[in-house]
């Protein structure tokens, strides 16, 4: 492509070496990490997920059973509560981040004044280590002094149990999401706001459009590819969503709250089942990768036009 | 107001006679309250929190809003013997420092590979679908693997366990930032040293890399912030010895559960670094979080 024939590469000794072979040397480091830390160990999960493996006097001990995985699957009991709750979660956590964070982006994106400071603040959640988050609104969430349950008897409602609820578990966690989220689909947004072309904007003023034409036919489809991308980042890491709803409910109260991460982590690390979590994390892996490229064709068909 | 405003064309501008209650003004004004909204709910759990860390025990439960300050689930959370927090955050430094120099170093060498040299269509798309790839699967589903073969190796519950995940986990956003960065440059600055008789090697050493270094900046603080942050990792394949911040902030949260003030100055304490590395870097964060997404 953009080569330029230079004298230089051609002189001899080891700088020389190094200039000639930059090419490969330069890309190298990141093929072996990937090679051995993930390649190597994804092989490794295939063949653990057809597999019982056993610790027996300190030593690795596997046999070969894809049809004993299969049905520690089949009769897992928590399993179909975890899918249920983790599609629930999804769509509604990043269907709500979504709107509030493209609302929050145009209205700051109107105002004269302001914007460094709310882009400041905004960035805040998204940088707090997610433990903190679930540990904070742990407390927030608490029945006897949490400042929900202060809020709602100042205006007369009695002590929720937000955690401990076997209806309201999983949405108090949407509502941590709701919380962490949002800002980062405001700066994404945000972001794209700023770059819209004030000609065009202009123009459909000047041609007599109101504020709600102005936002449906200029705006929003101005914005479309980035809110794509936004949503497929949100939908992607909302699948992964694992430490606030490890501390906040640990998947309960019973399963009411399990969401996928949470789930496989139970099974690999409590239950000790090394075959069948690896069996449910190929199942898991493949899924996200089939939504990905689903994402990616509609993203690609959302920035097309 | 003294001055009028002049329109250049048509003089003097005549405002309506009641200029406050215009349908304008009532807009903006509804825009500032939902704006203070937000600022309140983004930062109100935060004071909460801060409040709640220099209550004791007794105040907590009470939920009072009037009380003596006092610094003692401070000093316990950072002192006491049964508290691991020091020891979690030495980790967590280490932890995080090392593996946001790795990242960086092999980082930006791939991406400027990628970006600079004519590589095969395929190998370009194998490895950037890889990384992909490998950043969307829930980070679950590669502990256990990692885990059997580091007890394979001895390296369960060490710090390279976790600076060796930590690489491999922020390398496919560290390689993206760099390429979008390298991307940035005028291709004809690197020609023009080229030409002069500059190495490739030199070429990008003394000339490219010193006008990429906001990206480096922020590469590196975001790596690092992720790092810090990190848990799920950091649970499964340390135990005591080695557990980081978050970990031992979990701890707080599930083993001693009627400690709430202890709770909450460790979550303070643990988001500390985050926050200094804000007022520090927002700049290239900023560029960080949103580059590559809106174009």
């Amino acid at each position: 492509m953009r080569r330029t024939v230079n004298q230089a590469s051609r002189r001899r000794g080891f700088v020389g070496w190094l200039n000639s072979t930059f090419k490969h040397w330069s890309l190298l480091p990141a093929v072996i990490v990937f090679v051995v830390l993930s390649v190597y160990p994804l092989v490794n999960l295939l063949r653990m997920s057809v597999s019982t493996i056993e610790f027996k006097g300190g030593n690795e001990v596997w046999s070969f059973t894809p049809a004993r995985n299969w049905s520690a699957m089949l009769s897992d009991p928590g399993l179909t509560p975890t899918i249920y709750n983790t599609l629930l979660f999804v769509a509604v956590a990043v269907t709500v981040e979504m709107v509030l964070g493209l609302g929050l982006a145009l209205l700051v994106g109107s105002m004269t004044r302001g914007k460094g400071l709310m882009r400041t603040i905004m960035i805040v959640p998204i940088l707090v280590p997610p433990v903190a988050i679930g540990s904070m609104f742990k407390l927030m969430f608490n029945h006897d002094f949490g400042l929900f349950n202060e809020i709602l008897a100042a205006i007369g409602i009695g002590p929720v149990s937000w955690l401990g609820s076997t209806s309201l578990a999983l949405w108090s966690v949407v509502l941590v999401d709701v919380w962490h989220w949002v800002p980062f689909v405001f700066l994404i947004l945000f972001a794209a706001v700023e770059g819209l072309p004030r000609e065009v904007l202009e123009a459909g003023r000047v041609d007599g459009a109101t504020r709600w034409q102005l936002l449906w036919r200029v705006t929003l489809p101005l914005l479309a590819p980035a809110i794509t991308v936004a949503f497929l980042f949100r939908a992607i890491l909302a699948f992964k969503a694992f430490d606030e709803v490890f501390l906040l409910t640990g998947g309960g109260p019973g399963t009411s709250s399990e969401l996928l991460s949470l789930h496989l982590f139970k099974v690999f690390f409590e239950q000790n089942q090394l075959g069948y979590g690896a069996m449910l994390s190929v199942f898991t892996i493949v899924g996200v990768l089939m939504l990905l490229s689903l994402g990616r064709r509609i993203a690609g068909a959302a920035a097309a036009p | 107001m003294s001055t009028v405003p002049v329109n250049v064309c048509t003089g003097p501008v005549r405002r309506p006679a009641h200029a406050a209650w215009t349908p304008a003004v009532r807009a903006r004004l509804l825009g500032w309250v939902l704006i203070g909204l937000a600022i309140v709910l983004v930062v109100g759990p935060f004071l909460w929190i801060l409040m709640n860390s220099f209550k004791t025990q007794i105040a907590i439960l009470s939920g009072a809003w009037l009380f003596t300050p006092t610094l003692d689930s401070y000093k316990d959370v950072l002192l006491s013997r049964r508290s691991d927090f020091l020891s979690g955050l030495y980790t967590s430094l280490i932890v995080a420092t090392a593996s946001t120099a790795i990242v960086l170093f092999i980082a930006t060498l791939a991406a400027y590979s990628l970006h600079r040299f004519a590589w095969a269509r395929w190998v370009v798309s194998a490895f950037l679908g890889w990384t992909l790839a490998f950043h969307v699967i829930p980070v679950i589903t590669m502990v256990g693997p990692w885990y059997l073969a580091f007890k394979e190796l001895g390296l369960y519950d060490t710090k390279a366990a976790l600076i060796l995940t930590h690489v491999t986990v922020n390398l496919p956003m560290a390689v993206w930032l760099m390429m979008s960065f390298f991307k940035q440059l005028p291709p004809e600055i690197e020609e023009a040293a080229l030409v002069d008789g500059c190495r490739q090697v030199s070429a990008f050493w003394r000339v490219t890399l010193p006008l990429v270094v906001p990206g480096l900046v922020a590469t590196a603080v975001l790596s690092f912030i992720f790092s810090w942050n990190e848990f799920t990792i950091a649970l499964n394949l340390t135990s005591q010895t080695n557990a980081t911040v978050p970990v031992v902030v979990a701890k707080f949260a599930n083993d001693y559960e009627v400690q709430h003030s202890q709770m909450a100055a460790a979550s303070i304490l643990a988001t500390l670094p985050a926050l200094l590395l804000m007022f520090f870097g927002q700049r290239f964060i900023v560029q960080g979080l949103t580059l590559g997404s809106v174009k």
